[in-house]
């Protein structure tokens, strides 16, 4: 994967631009279809982890039959350590919101929901305000789409798309068998476009000033820009956005504090770099070999010298382990095995080859769990043991 | 015709039924991919994941029982990515099991043990979890046993209860390592709205869930020089029975289940169809009464439609879901209790022994029926009436324990004074034979000619759909029932829980204008009841119902009323239906319950 040379620090999505209901109504006199062309040529892709391409996904949704269908904001941020959607929706919520109408207009739904995080329920009058304003602006322009906001019971689990409509329907969040796919089948069994919150503000940009802005930024593959979480051992943690496609060794210089030995990235589904790769590493979707896909929260996190690989394992495994909805069975006892199985080997209770066998059951979990949940927990096993192998051991 | 899809299993070209799932497309090719969460009665749950398979060009695996084929698929079932997968996957299910398989009820009929012994899972190299759970077996309850320890989480037992029973007495609790099958706010499910039909019993693919048995009762009482064992067997266990035997679905053993039980040592092996031939007859004369009531005497506290009572699991949820409807249940007692409460009088009295020497046993395809033996309205003959009653798999136990050779046995005939039946009775054990059995006694008293069906076979009640109606027009009734001419008959029949809800709801909205409604607990009638041979599955369903037919059809007596033990029944003892003495001992009451 090509990189950038150096940091990007962009300034799209928190930029205060009070313009949205002209930029809905220039919007929606244009035809669907160029829309969906407009954005498919961005080369947006969603940035709620499964990196799917957003154009092709409004697309499918548009060309289903079906009278009734959806648009859900995926607001459940879950990701410890990130909190990029929670500042969208304070910041520049009407962008959101402007999306989600135009997304409404071009696939034919005439109702919305924000699946909002439980945690989240201080943003909720605020919220609820900027929603009556919309709601008020869609009764004065005759624009058939309403927008309502559902909160989340604070499972983890119910980020995942289909869990998060199971639970809308009432029923207990656990993912659902893919195919068939939301835009097939989603809410209510109805054709559903589910995007997480920045994906939607990245749609706003790409109405407002074209594709062609979007897709100069950022590398092949990779086009635009994202928000990152960045935390651990930095001086100045926060919330940068930042052009796609660069690489750890930039963004380590400028992030970490000198001393550092490994960076996560993507949080506990991602994947954990040590010093020695960050120069092949770069931050983007599809990375082949040495590239790395793209966090679900944008999630980076920092380790020094001081930080035991072995403590930062244990804990992502305790989190897999409570945060599993627990209905297959690689992920629900994969999960367990993984965490005692590494305790016992730094007991001695296991020999050091034990260390192989959980690496085997990571690659089973890889390729059977049910979902991304269970899938991606071989990421930061695999990429912190094979890494830091004696830590797990001494 | 359909149209198909070209795909290729493991190399072979073949065509497939678009819509079909790998799981299906595999088994027409005849090529088994193991399952656990997968049953044909059940919608698909997709999380055993034991059922994965390889598919040309995905690096992921993919559930083969919620896969469908697609077009140009080349699918491989046994592929060594899909192998080792597997294995490991079976061997994590052992490492969360309590797998102490020589103690367990399920040892030899397990699908988890099934598939340990076929992949040859010999040693455990995963940490072993089970001591690391809190244990809990729920044995309060009078039908069913619960071992959270054996459980898998497939979670068939809470598709069943919601998905074909409607009562959702089982759901799913916590997460991750926690999570768990239990019931509302983890209460025994003595406490909850189980309607103990045991239906998630025949569906648990292990040891998790199975009838509370009274195995060793029974032996004790046998090898009592003291008592006087008397055994009744249900119409659906001779359908099954053979199942559980070695013989294929779809084979009646009523002769040789008879010879086994005179083996095993009962004193007096009696017929539960006997006291369905009496149900008819009660339940008949009631349901005229009914109407005549309702039609003539316009008696506003007598409810329309009837609803037939011998289903206990039907009864019990009626009491917690719709109690308001109560007064609507026949007050007929299901015909297992009418034996027990006569076994200890009209029997007793007969064969001249203390009714307090007898121990009443029945053989059963329900679990229900157990709970219904503890209620404690039960106890009209001065005793408990049924003192132990056994499922057809737990007959099927004793048979083994005996060490008979069942498919030896010459065919023996039923003992005398209750031993009697009639083809109606038979069929009880079938979605619709209550009705068509009634309906056979009904039209015959009310016009006293047969009823309209050619060979008494009313077909327009037969049939495995869920809910199914028939209307029988009465024309030139018999003088007493003169009021009934031109009457429009209007029948409906609901079997599974989840389709009697259904009805339910249509008669609390006063929608449904029915006169009569057949209501069984379990998917298929008795024949699929929750005590019979596992798996019960729907095609197994409906050989065990061409057998119950074709019993019915071979029988010289075809109507209840003609069975000549009954008539001697009344003659002797209860002198008329609805009389004094079938009030006090054939008829029941029943309780509101509450939801929670
Ligand atoms: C375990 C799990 C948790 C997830 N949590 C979130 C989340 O909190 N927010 C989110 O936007 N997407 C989350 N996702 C991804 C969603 O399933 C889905 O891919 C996303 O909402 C699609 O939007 P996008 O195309 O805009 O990225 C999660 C996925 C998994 C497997
Ligand atoms: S992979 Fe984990 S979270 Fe996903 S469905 Fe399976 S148990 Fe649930
Ligand atoms: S449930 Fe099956 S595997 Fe488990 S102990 Fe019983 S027989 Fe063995
Ligand atoms: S016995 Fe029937 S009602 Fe009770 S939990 Fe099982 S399926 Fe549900
Ligand atoms: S009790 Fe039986 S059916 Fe229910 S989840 Fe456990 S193993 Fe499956
Ligand atoms: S049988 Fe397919 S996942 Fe369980």
């Amino acid at each position: 994967m090509a990189t950038s040379n150096q940091l990007k620090r962009v300034d799209f999505i928190f930029r205060n631009e009070n313009d949205w209901e002209k930029i809905l109504s220039s919007t929606l006199k244009r035809k669907p279809q160029e829309l969906i062309n407009e954005l498919i040529s961005s080369e947006l892709k969603g940035r709620g982890g499964a990196g799917f391409p957003t154009g092709l996904k409004w697309k499918l949704t548009a060309e289903s039959k079906e009278k009734e269908k959806y648009v859900i904001c995926n607001a459940d941020e879950g990701e410890p350590g990130t909190f990029k959607d929670r500042e969208i929706l304070s910041r520049v919520p009407y962008k959101v919101l402007t999306a989600m109408a135009i997304c409404g207009y071009i696939t034919g739904a005439k109702r919305g929901f924000i699946y909002l995080r439980g945690e989240y329920k201080f943003l909720l009058p605020e919220l609820n305000k900027v929603i009556d304003e919309f709601d008020y602006y869609c009764q004065e322009t005759n624009l058939d789409f309403k927008i309502s906001i559902f909160m989340g019971s604070g499972a983890y689990i119910c980020g995942e798309e289909t869990a998060l409509m199971e639970s809308m329907e009432g029923k207990r969040g656990e993912p659902r068998n893919k195919p068939p796919f939301p835009t097939q089948a989603g809410f209510m069994g109805k054709p559903t476009v589910i995007n997480n919150v920045e994906t939607l503000v990245h749609t706003f940009t790409i109405f407002k000033y074209g594709a062609k802005k979007f897709y100069d930024l950022g590398v092949q593959y990779s086009r635009g820009t994202k928000l990152f979480s960045v935390s651990g051992d930095t001086p100045k943690p926060g919330i940068y956005e930042l052009e796609l496609g660069m690489s750890l060794q930039d963004f380590v210089y400028e992030f970490g504090d000198g001393d550092t030995k490994a960076v996560q990235v993507g949080g506990a589904s991602g994947f954990l770099v040590p010093r020695k790769k960050f120069k092949d590493a770069a931050i983007g979707f599809k990375g082949k070999l040495t590239g790395i896909s793209l966090p679900t929260g944008g999630s980076m996190m920092l380790f020094n010298s001081s930080r035991s690989m072995f403590n930062v394992l244990d804990n992502y495994l305790e989190f897999f382990r409570e945060e599993s909805c627990g209905q297959c069975t690689p992920c629900r006892v994969g999960c367990q095995q993984l965490l005692l199985g590494i305790k016992a080997v730094k007991r001695g209770e296991k020999p050091a080859s034990y260390l192989d066998k959980l690496l085997r059951l990571t690659e089973t979990m890889q390729y059977t769990a049910k979902c991304g949940l269970g899938q991606s927990v071989a990421n930061s096993f695999s990429s912190i043991v094979e890494n830091f192998r004696e830590e797990m051991i001494y | 015709m359909s149209k198909k899809v070209s795909i290729s299993i493991n190399g072979f070209p073949v065509e497939i039924s678009a819509g079909k799932t790998i799981l299906e497309a595999a088994e027409e090719q005849g090529i088994t991919i193991p399952t656990l969460c997968h049953h044909k009665d059940l919608c698909v749950a997709g999380n055993c994941r034991v059922c994965v398979v390889e598919v040309a060009g995905q690096n992921r695996l993919s559930a083969a029982c919620a896969t469908p084929c697609e077009e140009g698929m080349e699918i491989l079932t046994n592929s060594l990515k899909v192998r080792n997968s597997r294995k490991q996957i079976i061997e994590l299910l052992l490492a969360e099991h309590n797998a102490d398989c020589t103690k367990c009820y399920r040892n030899g009929n397990c699908e988890l043990q099934t598939l340990a012994s076929e992949y040859k899972i010999m040693t455990q190299d995963f940490i072993e979890l089970v001591p690391l759970k809190h244990v809990s077996i729920d044995s309060y309850s009078p039908s069913i046993i619960k071992d959270d320890s054996k459980c898998i989480r497939c979670q068939r037992c809470v598709r069943t209860c919601a998905g074909l029973q409607g009562v959702n007495a089982l759901t799913v609790a916590h997460k991750g390592d926690k999570m768990k099958i239990t019931t509302f706010f983890e209460k025994a499910m003595r406490d909850v709205v189980c309607t103990n039909c045991g239906q998630c019993v025949n569906h648990c693919p292990t040891g998790a869930l199975v009838e509370k048995n009274y195995i060793e009762e029974v032996w004790e009482a046998i090898a009592n020089p003291n008592k006087h064992v008397v055994v009744q067997t249900a119409p659906a266990v001779r359908v099954g029975l053979g199942e559980e035997l070695g013989l294929k679905p779809g084979k009646s053993v009523t002769g040789k289940m008879v010879a086994a039980l005179k083996r095993l040592g009962f004193d007096s092996v009696l017929d539960t169809d006997f006291t369905a031939d009496l149900t008819i007859i009660e339940e008949g004369t009631e349901l005229l009464t009914r109407l005549k009531k309702v039609l003539v005497d316009k008696d506003e506290s007598v409810s329309l439609p009837m609803a037939t009572s011998c289903s206990p699991g039907w009864i019990k949820y009626i009491e917690h879901m719709f109690p308001e409807h109560l007064k609507n249940l026949s007050t007929c007692k299901s015909p297992q209790q009418m034996f027990g409460a006569l076994v200890k009088t009209y029997y007793a009295n007969a064969r001249n022994i203390k009714p307090e020497d007898i121990v009443s046993v029945s053989i059963m395809p329900c679990t229900a029926k157990k709970y219904e033996a503890f209620r404690p309205e039960m106890h009209d003959s001065g005793y408990r009436d049924v003192d132990y009653v056994l499922t057809t798999r737990e007959l099927a136990i004793l048979i083994k324990q005996a060490g008979l050779d069942f498919n030896k046995l010459e065919p023996a005939k039923y003992d005398r004074l209750m031993g009697e039946s009639s083809g109606a009775a038979v069929i009880f054990g079938a979605t619709g034979g209550v009705m068509e059995a009634a309906l056979r006694t009904a039209y015959e008293i009310v016009t006293g000619r047969e009823v309209p069906f050619e060979n008494l076979n009313i077909t327009p009640v037969r049939g495995s759909d869920g809910i199914r109606e028939a209307t029988i027009k009465i024309e030139n009734p018999v003088e007493e029932w003169a009021f009934l001419d031109g009457v429009e008959l209007k029948c409906a029949i609901a079997h599974g829980l989840i389709n009697a809800k259904s009805v339910m709801e249509s008669v609390r909205a006063g929608t449904a204008d029915y006169h009569f409604i057949e209501f069984m607990a379990c998917p298929g009638g008795c024949l699929g009841g929750g005590g019979q041979p596992i798996p019960t599955n729907p095609e197994i369903r409906q050989k065990r119902a061409e057998a119950i037919y074709a019993e019915d059809e071979g029988l010289p007596i075809r109507k209840s009323h003609e069975n000549h033990e009954i008539k001697k029944l009344y003659k002797d003892f209860l002198k008329e239906p609805l009389g004094e003495v079938s009030h006090h001992l054939l008829h029941t009451k029943y309780t509101q319950r509450e939801r929670y």
